[in-house]
């Protein structure tokens, strides 16, 4: 099993660093639809979910190779924190131009910025925790 | 097409080729908010996956930044307090709305996920909102 997902996260950082998808620069410039448009990070996403729109279908129907079962989301609904952690998320994003898997690769640039967006990143996640053990 | 596409294209099918290594190997999600987060805790025994994961992802960046690195060529100029407030608004949002780009992008769309095309659309439109934002007010 850790072999497995060693492979993909290293064929995933190899996939992040050649499309262009680590470039906080090139992140903006595809988010600025109003502006000077860099559309070219579309074809990340789109080449990325037509792979996965027919290796899903197959793979879904079999047992997973190095485990008993699929273990897939089981929340269906559509609710307030879905929707305002994907709003904030968004926020921070456009902010930067750096989400989660660009964040870690870029810590091999060691650049301070770096270190402060991502040790933010971590405390951010470290409160969700936090909050979500003192509203229950 | 140029290097333009084709690269953004190349990498996108190697993002998803690593989500279908995850699905077909183990049967998760390659949701990196996830993961990532899932190393900030006591490690246990059923959880190893993640570390591995993330150890896979700093060789290959290590790989990539020694020995291809015109990808790396860019900088990441922002006062810090901006940085701080935007790891902030990822790390709290992505927990909070149960994913992030991969996860609920590379991940659920394919999948059909009501959820994750919500989500999908509504972190793209607020980082957009936001970028138009910032470049009107400078």
């Amino acid at each position: 099993m850790s072999v497995i997902s060693f492979l993909a996260g290293f064929i995933f950082t190899i996939g992040l660093t050649v499309s262009g998808m680590i470039n906080p620069e090139k992140v903006k410039g595809f988010l600025d639809i109003f502006g000077d448009w860099d559309y070219s990070l579309a074809f990340v996403m789109g080449g990325a979910v037509v792979f996965n729109f027919i290796a899903f279908k197959f793979l879904i129907k079999k047992k997973p190779v190095f485990a008993s079962s699929h273990n897939l989301p089981t929340k269906l609904i559509v609710d307030r924190d879905l929707i305002i952690g994907a709003i904030l998320f968004g926020i921070g994003w456009g902010l930067i131009g750096i989400c989660p898997g660009p964040g870690i690769v870029n810590l091999i640039t060691m650049e301070t910025n770096i270190f402060i967006f991502v040790g933010s990143m971590l405390t951010g996640m470290y409160l969700f925790g936090l909050f979500d053990k003192l509203r229950k | 097409m140029n290097g333009e596409i084709l690269n953004p294209l190349f990498g996108g099918v190697l993002i998803a080729v690593a989500s279908s290594i995850m699905l077909g190997g183990i049967g998760r999600i390659m949701g990196i908010s996830g993961i990532v987060s899932g190393v900030l805790s006591i490690p246990k025994k059923d959880e190893f996956w993640r570390y591995s994961f993330f150890v896979g992802m700093l060789t290959a960046g290590y790989i990539m930044y020694n020995f291809s690195p015109q990808f790396f060529e860019y900088s990441l100029s922002a006062d810090p307090f901006k940085l701080i407030v935007a790891g902030l608004l990822v790390g709290f949002g992505t927990r909070l709305g149960s994913g992030c780009t991969s996860g609920h992008g590379v991940c659920g769309l394919p999948r059909l996920a009501r959820r994750s095309i919500i989500a999908t659309i509504t972190f793209m439109v607020a980082g957009i909102i936001t970028v138009l934002l910032e470049r009107l007010m400078s």
